[in-house]
C-alpha cells in the first residue's frame, strides 16, 4: 500500500515503513540505543529527503524510547539519578555540537566528517566491545572465579560525589556529565540520539551494570530527540507526522518486543550482539567510503555548498 | 509579442496558406494528492485548425512539455582521495524543475530545430538551467546537468518520450503523461507546440494544478503555519503511542 508522505513529498510503501520502525524498535528495547544510526541511512536508501529523515527519525526515537523506559521503569532498571546527571550533560553537549555542525558546514565536506565519525567510532566501540564481551564469556564458561573489581581508577578519585542507588555506585558526578557532553556533541553532529556510544561508555567509563545501562539510556534519549524533535519542527519544517507516525507504530511494539527479550538473554550475550550490529554498521559504512560507488554524482537539495 | 510575431510570420508565408493554429484540452486540470496519492495519468488531446493541407509542405508534428516547479539543486560528484570516496566538486543548478516530460510525434531532435529549441526552451538540457562559474566551462557543467537528467530520469521525474504521441490524418492527436507518485505540489506549465519542418508555426500553453488535499493539505499547512504546535503534536502522538504500546503488552503479559 503506497502513502503520499505531506512534507516529505514522496509516495513510499506504508508496509516497509511498519516493518522498518518494527525492527529497529527490537533493537532499541533490547540494547537501550535510539536506532537512530541505523534508521536514518536505511531512510535515505528508500528515498526520504536527508533534511526529513534526521528530524523525523528523531520523533520517532522518542515513541520508542519512552515504549522502552515504561517497560524498563516497571522492572525497576531506570537510573533516574544517573540519568537525568547525563541529561544535563547532553543538552550542554547538544547545544554546543550544533553550533560546531554550523561551523563545519561553512568548511565543506561535513558528510564526509560524520561519516569519519561514524567509522571511527563505531570500529572502536564495537571492537572494544566485542573482545570484552568475549572474554566475559569464556570466564563465564570456565571454573568459577570471583570477577575482580576494578574499584580504584581516576573517577573515583575526582571531587562532588554523589550516590547512584539504582547503579550500586557512589563516584563523582563530572564523569557522567563529561559522559553526557561528549555524547550530546556527537548526536547532534551526527543527528542521533547517541545511544549506542552512550550505552558502552556507562557501561565501561562508568561501571555501570549492563541491565541498568539500557533503560538509563533510553531515559536520557527520550529528553534529546523530544528537544531535537522541536527544534527542526520549528526552523527546518522537516518533520513528517506522517512518516514518523507509520515508524513508530512499528516501533513501539518493537521496543516492547525488545526489551523482553533483552530480559532474558544474559548481560555478556546482549554486549555482544550489539558490539556485532555496531561493527556491521561500520563495516557497512567503511565500504562505502572505499569501494568506488557505482553513480559518482548525487543530487543535493538548495544551492548549498 | 507573440501575435505580433505570428502576424509577421503569416504574412512571410505564402498567402494561399492559412496559419495552423493547435486546440488542446487535458483529462484532468488538478491533481489531488491524497494520502493514498500513487500517481496519475493525464490524457491529453486535441487537434490542428485550420489551412488546408498542402501536399508540397512537410509534414506536421507535435511537442508536449509539461514541466513542475523549479528548484535549486546541487549536484555533487565523488572523488577518490587519499583512497576513499569523498564529495570532491559541485555544480549548482540554478533552475531544475522537479519534474519535466516531454513528448513529441517523432524524435525530438527532428521536430525541432536546434534554433527553435533555443528559443522556446524545450528539450530537458535547455530546461534546465547550471550556472557556470570558474571552476567549471560550458563542458565541465554539461557532466553536472547530464548525472541531473539520468538521476532523475531513473526516478521517473524526467521523461523524454520521443514518438509518443499519435498524429491522426495531420488533424487529431492524443498523448497520456503519466505523473509519478513523487509529485510537488505546484502548477505544473504545459505548453503544445506545433511544428512544420523543425520550425514551430504554432503553440498553446496552459497548465495543471497539483495541490495536496485532506488530511495530507492540513499536516503541510499546520507544519508550516504553526510549527510549534505541530511539533508538540509530534511529540505528544510519539509519547502517547509509546504509553499505549507498553499499557497494551502488559496487559496482554507477553
Amino acid at each position: 500500500m503506497q502513502i503520499y508522505l505531506p512534507i516529505a513529498e514522496v509516495s513510499v510503501n506504508a508496509f516497509l515503513l511498519l516493518g522498518l520502525g518494527g525492527l529497529v524498535g527490537i533493537l532499541s528495547g533490547m540494547f537501550g540505543v535510539g536506532g537512530g544510526f541505523l534508521m536514518t541511512p536505511l531512510l535515505f536508501f528508500i528515498g526520504i529527503p536527508p533534511a526529513v529523515a534526521v528530524a523525523t527519525e528523531a520523533n520517532q526515537i522518542v515513541a520508542s524510547s519512552f515504549s522502552g523506559v515504561l517497560a524498563h521503569l516497571r522492572r525497576k532498571t531506570v537510573d533516574l539519578k544517573m540519568g537525568t546527571v547525563l541529561l544535563i550533560g547532553g543538552l550542554v553537549g547538544a547545544a554546543m555540537g550544533v553550533q560546531l555542525f554550523a561551523a563545519l558546514r561553512e568548511m565543506g565536506q561535513v558528510d564526509l566528517l560524520v561519516k569519519l565519525c561514524y567509522v571511527v567510532f563505531l570500529g572502536i566501540i564495537g571492537g572494544l566491545m566485542f573482545f570484552e564481551s568475549l572474554k566475559a564469556i569464556r570466564r563465564a564458561k570456565g571454573p568459577h572465579k570471583a570477577p575482580a573489581r576494578k574499584k580504584h581508577g581516576l573517577v573515583h578519585a575526582l571531587p562532588f560525589k554523589m550516590k547512584f542507588r539504582t547503579s550500586g555506585l557512589y563516584i563523582s558526578v563530572i564523569p557522567p556529565v563529561l559522559v553526557g557532553v561528549f555524547v550530546g556533541v556527537l548526536a547532534a553532529i551526527m543527528g542521533v540520539g547517541g545511544g549506542f556510544i552512550m550505552v558502552p561508555a556507562m557501561i565501561y567509563l562508568l561501571g555501570m551494570p549492563t541491565k541498568v545501562v539500557v533503560g538509563t539510556s533510553l531515559f536520557q534519549i527520550i529528553f534529546v530527540t523530544g528537544f531535537t524533535t522541536l527544534m527542526h519542527a520549528t526552523t527546518n519544517y522537516t518533520v513528517d507526522m506522517a512518516l514518523a507516525v507509520l515508524l513508530l507504530v512499528g516501533g513501539v511494539v518493537g521496543a516492547q518486543v525488545g526489551t523482553r527479550i533483552g530480559a532474558r538473554l544474559q548481560a555478556e550475550q546482549l554486549r555482544i550482539l550489539l558490539s556485532i550490529m555496531v561493527l556491521a554498521v561500520c563495516f557497512k559504512l567503511a565500504l562505502d567510503l572505499l569501494i568506488m560507488p557505482s553513480e559518482l554524482y548525487s543530487i543535493g537539495t538548495g544551492g548549498g555548498h | 509579442m507573440i501575435r505580433v510575431f505570428c502576424f509577421l510570420l503569416a504574412l512571410c508565408v505564402p498567402s494561399f496558406v492559412q496559419a495552423q493554429k493547435v486546440v488542446a484540452d487535458l483529462s484532468q486540470r488538478n491533481v489531488e494528492i491524497t494520502a493514498n496519492f500513487d500517481g496519475s495519468d493525464i490524457l491529453i488531446y486535441g487537434a490542428i485548425k485550420g489551412g488546408p493541407e498542402d501536399e508540397a509542405l512537410e509534414p506536421l508534428d507535435v511537442i508536449i512539455a509539461i514541466k513542475g516547479p523549479n528548484d535549486a539543486v546541487t549536484v555533487r560528484k565523488k572523488d577518490r582521495r587519499f583512497g576513499i570516496w569523498v564529495n570532491t566538486d559541485s555544480v549548482k543548478v540554478a533552475r531544475a524543475p522537479s519534474f519535466y516530460a516531454v513528448a513529441s510525434t517523432g524524435p525530438l531532435n527532428e521536430v525541432l530545430s536546434p534554433q527553435e529549441d533555443i528559443r522556446f526552451q524545450v528539450s530537458m538540457e535547455r530546461a534546465i538551467y547550471a550556472v557556470g562559474d570558474e571552476a567549471h566551462d560550458a563542458e565541465g557543467t554539461r557532466a553536472f546537468t547530464d548525472a541531473l537528467i539520468r538521476l532523475r530520469s531513473k526516478a521517473n521525474l524526467y521523461q523524454q518520450l520521443d514518438n509518443s504521441i499519435q498524429l491522426f490524418d495531420q488533424a487529431l492527436f492524443s498523448t497520456t503523461i503519466d505523473l509519478p507518485a513523487n509529485l510537488v505540489e505546484g502548477v505544473y506549465p504545459m505548453r503544445i507546440f506545433l511544428t512544420r519542418d523543425g520550425q514551430v508555426v504554432s503553440r498553446l500553453a496552459t497548465f495543471i494544478d497539483v495541490r495536496k488535499v485532506g488530511l495530507e493539505r492540513w499536516i503541510y499547512d499546520l507544519a508550516h503555519e504553526k510549527p510549534l504546535i505541530y511539533g508538540i503534536l509530534s511529540l505528544v502522538i510519539a509519547i502517547s503511542a509509546g504509553w499505549l504500546a507498553s499499557a497494551v503488552f502488559r496487559y496482554i503479559r507477553f
